[in-house]
């Protein structure tokens, strides 16, 4: 890269970022903290409410057709491949659409044409036959890669649900692009960075090395192809952006080549607002833009984000109940210096939700800290009052790990932005797996032999130090199919359905995070604790297979605090997460494991047999790491504890916890719960109309500060 | 010293300032028409508990009750006076806010040794929130099968000792609605000096369920909730009486 500093920096603060990619070095060099509350925030241009209302009315439009307005069946989406798409041309601030019309789902068939076609089939329309026949005969997909090297055992074990959700027919995701590089740096001095790191492969040609090659290639054909997608709306991005509203443009480009590219699970967006900020805190200083402008551009863009649509079949969106795209945005958090990084871009991000209304898209993540500024806490707690749209995560957990650079890839996935990525990898079923280790390896519902031949369990009431030992054996059999078959899916992944433009917006050297997951957490506790403390009769079928449970007594159930069960659950997560260590992973994947269904946790029910906690055969899991529904009576509080206590090194990726609670379960007034969580005993907190009597008004409720805004 | 508990809340925000961990306490000789807690009524029911499990379990949670604290419901906490005291005792020392939510019924001041009993407890908490049933000794009667003037006697003692003071109140439909006894009942609490807060709870009738699974009859049955708008115009006469009296004193 030129050390040359560059007419678009002038007044940053100079530093290592100059000489070579380092956004990071960038943002700690010239970010302004902000300490102040939300009153500088300005609402919606006449233009940015003209816009939504139009949105609106496609959003209608297509809810009226069914869940899709219109279909790409002829055009294979790339960075390139289609010509300029606007609401109206005259009034966006920020454009680009995946299409060359807004609502217009592209056709992505690299993850596998057959989920293309079902894709648009489903939704009533169908894949130009020459693209199927191309495909089938002359390009092979990542799907048909995997098939290809799976064996019988992978096959079965994913048929019948001990490992599901495979990404091995559709984009694996996960991964996120710095897209702030493309506003910071412009395109050309990227591709002259990634010119010089092709230049630097070893020479020894091991097919490491090859590949390494091939992919520089791939990604520096993806930066001209992004160059590209910028003329065709009329735009150079190959300089830095000059001004805030180009570098919201120019990042917006890497992100929207991104999902031109890939329809992957979650594509998420990073952490760009603190970025944005030193732009936006340069043109109000330089009086280049107002507050109202800048608004305007930050709201074009969260509508953009808001309308990254993909073509998917309904089975998918029931897995996620809905149509999920996880535009995760990650929010503050604290530098390592100490100071934290809320500015007012984390505000007017935050504040789309007021000037467009909420949405679930962009999952906007506030990174929480104890340190983050009392004015920004409150602020999140009333948004979240509001909307209901805020996802928060805990920083002073991850930043130990990750820095202060990293953001959070669909919910929970926390990498270092633009130098670690992740292999996603969905889930073993660890629920079944327990009837695998007692039924001897043959599947409760189909009564196939999946897992391998050990020695079924043959008494009538369960043992459990039997029990645990068949099951260590079964999960360590589980943890070696399921990463040998994220093996396979990973490599083909790479092969045939490259993300190209979002590794090129990543460093030479990337940690690739190799993500397991587990379903059935609470089960397994459960059903474990229910064979120690209490007694659990197996019910056999004629051919001995345990097919149900009945349970005598009672015992401890994960979710109550209660150590004697919180420790299995402990326990369980550590050693799978040892054996899943204890296998070889492609690429030298790191392993991380995750505990967080969301959603899939009714699939998983409805595929698992009755297990020893008295579950019934379909019955849903819990999501994520929670308590069974109902199994916990001791309040919230008791319930988060027993979570609390697994341990975070062992599911590094993620343990979830979903609780939902109503309004009036959480105070009487919200000011008692926005920020501090506390009033003022001494002096009482807000009286409103009765400010005279000294008395503090708890009756109020959130529906008299919602009607005061 | 063991006490007998119905259950712990470990998630408690509408109990007092902040989240709390909250004790329900076993054992009432109040029969409130309303009471929505009606399993606790029993004083030979609930679990033994000793203090130093309540403040164990507190302390694995403690970081969720950094600006809550403990409070002590029921049931009445007051029939239990001496495990009351322990508990308040040992959780006051390690800095943890107390709060007594009652109804004050056992309270009196001819008996030295009780007394000297309340003098105690009041050293060790931090907040009591005082439910007053009903300002009229008759209506009260009617409504909780007891007498009132503990319960009044009990706010004129607190405010002695300085213990800072909310007083709850819970408005029933046609038996705690009338506008005039609201106003005597905000201008009694007016003239209390540690008087904090007042907490006006709109009548509602979710405890109903409680009563079918313990097989007695629900006194209120067909009663409506009351809606919380009127709860709030009902408050205002509350707040009204209040006034009177503290401008009186300006």
């Amino acid at each position: 890269m030129s050390h040359q500093l560059e007419a678009q920096w002038h007044g940053f603060h100079p530093g290592a970022w100059i000489r070579e990619v380092d956004v990071r070095d960038f943002i700690l060099k010239n970010y302004t903290p902000y300490e102040g509350d939300e009153e500088f925030l300005a609402g919606p241009t006449d233009a940015t409410k003209a816009l939504w209302d139009q949105v609106m009315e496609l959003s209608k439009q297509e809810r009226e057709a069914g869940g899709v307005l219109d279909m790409d069946t002829r055009i294979i989406s790339t960075i390139t491949s289609h010509g300029p798409g606007y609401l109206n041309k005259d009034s966006e601030k920020i454009v680009g659409f995946q299409t060359d019309k807004p609502f217009k789902r592209s056709l992505q068939p690299y993850g596998g044409i057959r989920m293309a076609q079902k894709a648009c089939k489903d939704n009533g329309y169908e894949v130009d036959p020459e693209i199927v026949d191309f495909f089938a005969t002359h390009r092979k997909t990542h799907n048909a890669g995997v098939f290809d090297a799976y064996t019988p055992e992978m096959r079965a074990a994913r048929s019948n649900h001990i490992i599901t959700g495979l990404p091995d027919a559709y984009g694996r995701g996960r991964i996120i692009g710095d897209y702030r590089r493309v506003a910071l740096y412009g395109v050309d001095k990227l591709i002259q960075d990634k010119e010089a790191q092709k230049d630097s492969t070893r020479t020894i040609m091991y097919s490491d090395v090859i590949r390494e090659r091939e992919e520089l290639s791939e990604q520096i054909r993806a930066l001209q192809d992004l160059k590209k997608l910028g003329q065709i709306y009329g735009l150079d991005i190959s300089k830095p952006a000059a001004n805030v509203q180009e570098a919201i443009q120019w990042l917006y480009f890497g992100y929207l080549a991104a999902v031109k590219e890939q329809n992957g699970a979650a594509m998420s967006l990073g952490r760009t607002s603190t970025f944005l900020d030193i732009y936006a805190h340069r043109d109000l200083e330089n009086g280049t833009f107002t507050e109202e402008q800048i608004q305007e551009f930050v709201d074009h863009f969260i509508m953009k984000l808001r309308l990254v649509k993909f073509a998917r079949t309904p089975e998918y969106n029931s897995l996620f109940s809905g149509d999920p795209t996880w535009v995760t945005e990650s929010i503050a958090g604290v530098g390592i210096d100490g100071r934290h990084m809320v500015t007012k871009m984390s505000y007017r991000y935050l504040h789309t939700l007021d000037n467009l209304g909420t949405a679930p898209e962009p999952n906007l993540t506030v990174l929480w800290s104890t340190k983050l500024p009392q004015t920004f806490k409150r602020y999140c707690a009333k948004m979240s009052i509001k909307s209901s749209s805020i996802q928060y995560e805990n920083d002073d957990l991850m930043r130990v790990t990750h820095g202060d650079d990293y953001a959070i890839a669909c919910c929970v996935s926390s990498m270092r932005v633009g130098k670690e990525m992740q292999f996603f990898g969905a889930r073993a079923n660890l629920a079944k797996c327990l009837l695998y280790a007692i039924n001897g390896g043959v599947d409760e519902i189909s009564k196939k032999q999946v897992g391998p031949k050990f020695r079924p369990i043959t008494s009538e009431y369960l043992d459990y130090d039997e029990v645990m030992e068949r099951y260590y054996d079964m999960m360590k059999w589980l943890a070696r199919l399921y990463v040998n078959t994220l093996n396979v899916i990973h490599y083909m992944h790479d092969k045939y359905c490259y993300e190209k433009i979002q590794m090129a917006l990543h460093d030479k050297y990337v940690k690739r995070y190799f993500a397991t997951g587990i379903a059935g957490l609470s089960v397994v506790a459960d059903s474990l604790s229910a064979i120690k403390y209490a007694k659990v009769k197996a019910i056999r079928d004629e051919n001995g297979v345990v097919v149900d449970y009945e349970v005598e007594g009672d015992f401890p159930k994960y979710g109550n605090n209660d150590d004697r069960v919180d420790e299995i659950a402990r326990d369980i997560v550590h050693t799978f997460m040892q054996m899943i260590r204890g296998n070889h992973t492609y690429r030298g994947g790191v392993p991380t494991m995750s505990i967080l269904t969301i959603t899939s946790n009714v699939v998983y029910g409805k595929n698992t047999g009755s297990t020893p906690d008295g579950r019934v055969q379909g019955q849903p899991f819990a999501p994520g790491a929670n308590p069974m529904h109902g199994r916990d009576s001791h309040g919230a509080i008791s319930s988060l504890a027993s979570v609390a206590k697994l341990p975070f090194k062992d599911a590094q990726d993620g343990i979830s916890n979903t609780f939902s609670i109503i309004p009036g379960a959480l105070g009487k007034d919200d000011l008692i719960i926005s920020g501090d969580l506390s009033i003022d005993l001494e002096s009482g907190c807000d009286c409103g109309p009765d400010m005279s009597c000294g008395i503090p008004n708890l009756m109020e409720g959130i529906d008299d500060n919602e009607a005061g805004n | 010293m063991t006490g007998k508990i119905h259950s712990i809340e470990s998630f408690g925000t509408v109990d007092g300032p902040g989240i709390r961990m909250v004790i329900f306490f076993q054992g009432c000789p109040m029969r409130c028409l309303y009471c929505h807690n009606p399993d606790t009524w029993n004083p030979n029911g609930g679990r033994e508990v000793t203090v130093d499990e309540i403040l164990k379990e507190y302390e694995t949670n403690k970081a969720f009750y950094r600006n809550g604290g403990l409070t002590a419901t029921g049931g009445e906490p007051l029939i239990q006076i001496d495990f009351l005291t322990e508990l308040f005792r040992e959780a006051h020392g390690r800095g943890i806010h107390t709060c007594l939510d009652t109804s004050g019924i056992t309270f009196r001041r001819d008996s030295k040794e009780l007394m000297e009993k309340f003098d105690r407890l009041t050293r060790y908490t931090d907040l009591v929130m005082l439910d007053i049933k009903h300002i009229d000794p008759e209506a009260h009667r009617a409504l909780t099968g007891q007498p009132n003037d503990p319960a009044l006697n009990f706010a004129r003692y607190l405010g002695e000792r300085g213990t800072p003071l909310w007083i709850r109140h819970v408005v029933v439909p046609g038996i705690t609605d009338d506008p005039q006894a609201l106003k005597r009942l905000g201008a009694f609490i007016g003239a209390l000096p540690t008087l904090k807060a007042l907490d006006v709870l709109p009548y509602h009738s979710m405890g109903a369920a409680k009563y079918d699974a313990l097989g007695l009859d629900y006194p209120l049955k067909g009663l409506q909730d009351m809606p919380k708008e009127e709860a709030k115009v009902l408050r205002s006469y509350i707040l009204e009486g209040i006034r009177s009296v503290r401008n009186q004193k300006e």
